[in-house]
């Protein structure tokens, strides 16, 4: 079979379809977005039935494909590393559950905060839940771990995590498939209290658990996707190398002639005898990873004895936060960079934007002329396109935490006193995480305003549907907020006094007031009509 | 053989088609490839870069190092320059003239002329322009193609071939057009 040219995650995709998965779910999040629209578009996906429509959000969608996995199917829930904060209740909990149908857990970590609001390692959670942790190296492993991850999650019946990171996610390369395998038969599990997690069952799954880090171990110690190469010539230095990290070593030994013995780590919980053995052999160890020290503190905490230094993101050998690359090794390898020429100086940024003729551009001038006379710092936003009017010209908005806290940070505020009070979130934002908010404020009458930008889209991963299009006005009417206070308007720059007014008086009106500017993403706008 | 080539560009300008149809050229022939690509807030108008990597050998890394890309290909020409420490000195820095300005402290333009001007193997060409005169203004990126293909390592027929292939859906209009573009890049290096 010819290689198919592939993104990390389409590789993923790829893999998970190949190796009869029934389906998937997930939210939109840089960088992992792609794993679903893979699926969605692909025609094999649609002629063997594979569910692939949005979740409302990470947790929705991860508590489905538990509920997948109960009844005996392959299924996997993907999303950005922040999602998993938003999934971790589930999350957690399905490490004592187990899975029945095998069941990935996919996270695209985003080291260096290419598209995100902050930067963390998903393989803390996998250290947390106590489950195996595959760190893909290349889009070859990221279609193999697929198979893998599956016939792990079954022989073990545990969730699995697969971590990708940015760069792989959205790198290219060729990837070799597989005879595909067919989808598994609907089958409850045998065990009937499995998923019962009273903690009578709990007590006693958490043993479980505990039980089985010895074969997890074992598994990482025979895993194809570990290596173990201890005969260096060299022995004044040990590497361990874990996943993408890998690649950016090898890359500067282009002859392959690495001198020192190096172990690869791609599938962890890393087992401790390779690495003891490693450390005696060597006079120092580096270890190198992408994204938070993780293994760095667990071979730190091994009881290794003797006092040899270990080189790492902890003792600033490479630096403590962002990605790696292979300039960032060379010099943790004490080996010769080159450089180009530097840039000139007097080249200036140029920061992402919101695109010419965008809704939120109209909505965010009515805002600010609505507010003026309030002065500076009003307005709670959240997490999209729309955060992007921060930025000048616009300066409209005073916050950006995480998904849905513009209304619940402007309930806070409220409370505290702070009027007007404002929050400004997506319509896909709103259906992920706002609608709770949303029923805190109307169950206390908060006085806030709630402007809920609708262009009809999930803007900023690149359009994608979403859950709650199309049923706003009924979703916050059945919240509790009044008709007379959602007010729907279309922002044009000729409404703008219109929209002024509606904003001021829902200032003025002491309750809750939803506001919905509606109009459609530019970007979604223009793909449509370029296909008709 | 290998060959690093850095693409640069601002969102939505089309430096992934460049990658798709130069790609295209390498695996036909068998050669592996790497390309990593920017996603995500930075296509909403900010500053974009692919490094595309081609070898006859396999490859580790999705980056290019610093110092080793054989080429800059820029589709604008501020950003070009942003990505200097990537090019070695003996590479090609090719660049478009016609600048996205959607910012509003663009630096002054013949400046931006002159650093390019100053690197020893460069070519600056107006794509914009040339486009528009084979009428195929959509094609200013395979314009750029046209102007690079005697630095790439791959001839001429090895291009045409992948945009015959890869053009093919969008039917043939579409497919001459960037045949034309390719050709009028060409020509415009060649007659300098």
């Amino acid at each position: 079979m010819e290689k198919m040219m592939l993104l990390g995650d389409e590789a993923l995709a790829q893999g998970a379809i190949d190796a009869g998965i029934s389906g998937v779910y997930a939210y939109p999040g840089t960088p992992s977005t792609e794993i679903m629209e893979y699926v969605q578009h692909s025609k094999q996906s649609a002629e063997v039935g594979i569910h692939r429509t949005w979740s409302s959000n990470e947790k929705t969608a991860l508590e489905a494909a538990i509920g997948m996995s109960y009844a005996g199917k392959r299924t996997m829930a993907c999303m950005k590393h922040v999602g998993l904060n938003v999934a971790a209740d589930p999350y957690m909990n399905s490490a004592f559950t187990g899975a029945n149908g095998g069941l990935l857990v996919i996270v695209a970590d985003d080291p260096s905060m290419h598209s995100s609001q902050n930067e963390q390692d998903s393989r803390f959670y996998g250290k947390f839940a106590m489950i195996p942790v595959l760190e893909p190296a290349n889009q070859q492993e990221c279609y193999d771990m697929a198979f893998y991850g599956f016939e792990l999650s079954e022989r073990h019946h545990v969730p699995i995590m697969i971590r990708l990171t940015t760069r792989l996610s959205h790198s290219r390369s060729g990837v070799q498939r597989r005879q595909i395998l067919p989808q598994n038969a609907m089958k409850q599990p045998d065990d009937p209290n499995q998923f019962m997690l009273l903690p009578a069952f709990a007590r006693l799954k958490y043993k479980h658990l505990i039980e089985q880090q010895k074969d997890f171990l074992t598994d990482a110690l025979s895993s194809p996707f570990n290596r173990f190469d201890l005969d260096g010539k060299d022995n004044s230095m040990g590497i361990i190398a874990c996943g993408l990290a890998y690649n950016y070593l090898m890359e500067n030994y282009p002859q392959g002639d690495i001198p020192y013995p190096v172990i690869k780590i791609s599938h962890h919980p890393v087992p401790p005898e390779p690495i003891h053995t490693l450390y005696r052999q060597c006079d120092r160890l580096l270890i190198l990873e992408e994204g938070m020290p993780v293994l760095e503190d667990t071979i730190k905490g091994m009881g290794l004895g003797l006092n040899k230094p270990i080189h790492g993101r902890l003792d600033g050998t490479i630096p403590r936060d962002g990605e790696l690359n292979p300039v960032i090794v060379a010099r943790a390898l004490g080996l010769k960079t080159s450089c180009g020429l530097n840039a000139p100086t007097d080249l200036v940024p140029r920061p992402p934007a919101l695109c010419i003729g965008c809704p939120h551009i109209d909505s965010y001038n009515a805002l600010n002329d609505a507010l003026a006379e309030y002065g500076k710092g009003h307005v709670f936003s959240d997490i999209g396109c729309y955060t992007l009017g921060f930025l000048p010209p616009y300066n409209a908005i005073d916050s950006c935490v995480d998904m849905g806290a513009s209304i619940t940070m402007a309930k806070g505020a409220a409370d505290a006193g702070l009027f007007p009070a404002v929050a400004v979130i997506g319509d896909s934002t709103f259906a992920h995480s706002g609608l709770t908010g949303l029923l805190d404020c109307t169950y206390d009458k908060t006085n806030v305003v709630i402007v809920i930008l609708d262009n009809a889209t999930t803007g900023m991963t690149g359009g994608q549907d979403y859950t709650a299009a199309g049923r706003l006005e009924d979703i916050c009417k059945g919240l509790g907020v009044e008709s007379d206070h959602i007010r729907v308007f279309t922002p044009f720059k000729r409404n703008h006094d219109e929209m002024v007014q509606i904003y001021k008086e829902e200032i003025a009106y002491n309750g809750v007031s939803v506001v919905i500017p509606r109009r459609e993403c530019v970007q979604t706008l223009k793909r449509k009509n370029r296909m008709e | 053989m290998k060959m690093d080539i850095i693409l640069a560009g601002v969102g939505g300008q089309g430096i992934l088609t460049i990658a798709t149809v130069i790609g295209y050229a390498a695996v036909k022939r068998g050669w592996y490839l790497k390309q990593a690509e920017v996603h995500g807030m930075s296509q909403r108008g900010g500053e974009v870069q692919s490094h595309l990597r081609l070898s006859s050998e396999p490859i580790w890394s999705d980056l290019i190092p610093h110092g080793q890309a054989a080429m800059i290909l820029s589709v604008e020409p501020m950003e070009a320059l942003r990505y200097l420490p990537y090019l070695m000195p003996t590479g090609w820095l090719i660049a478009n003239r016609t600048p996205v300005a959607n910012i509003p402290n663009y630096p002054d333009l013949e400046t931006i002329y002159k650093h390019i001007e100053a690197f020893p193997n460069h070519i600056l060409i107006d794509a914009d322009a040339i486009a528009k005169d084979v009428k195929a203004s959509r094609s200013m990126n395979i314009v750029m193609i046209g102007a690079a293909i005697g630095h790439l390592s791959f001839s001429t027929e090895e291009i045409i071939d992948a945009i015959n292939v890869i053009f093919a859906p969008k039917g043939e209009a579409i497919v001459e057009a960037n045949l034309r573009a390719l050709q009028a890049g060409l020509s415009a290096v060649q007659s300098k």
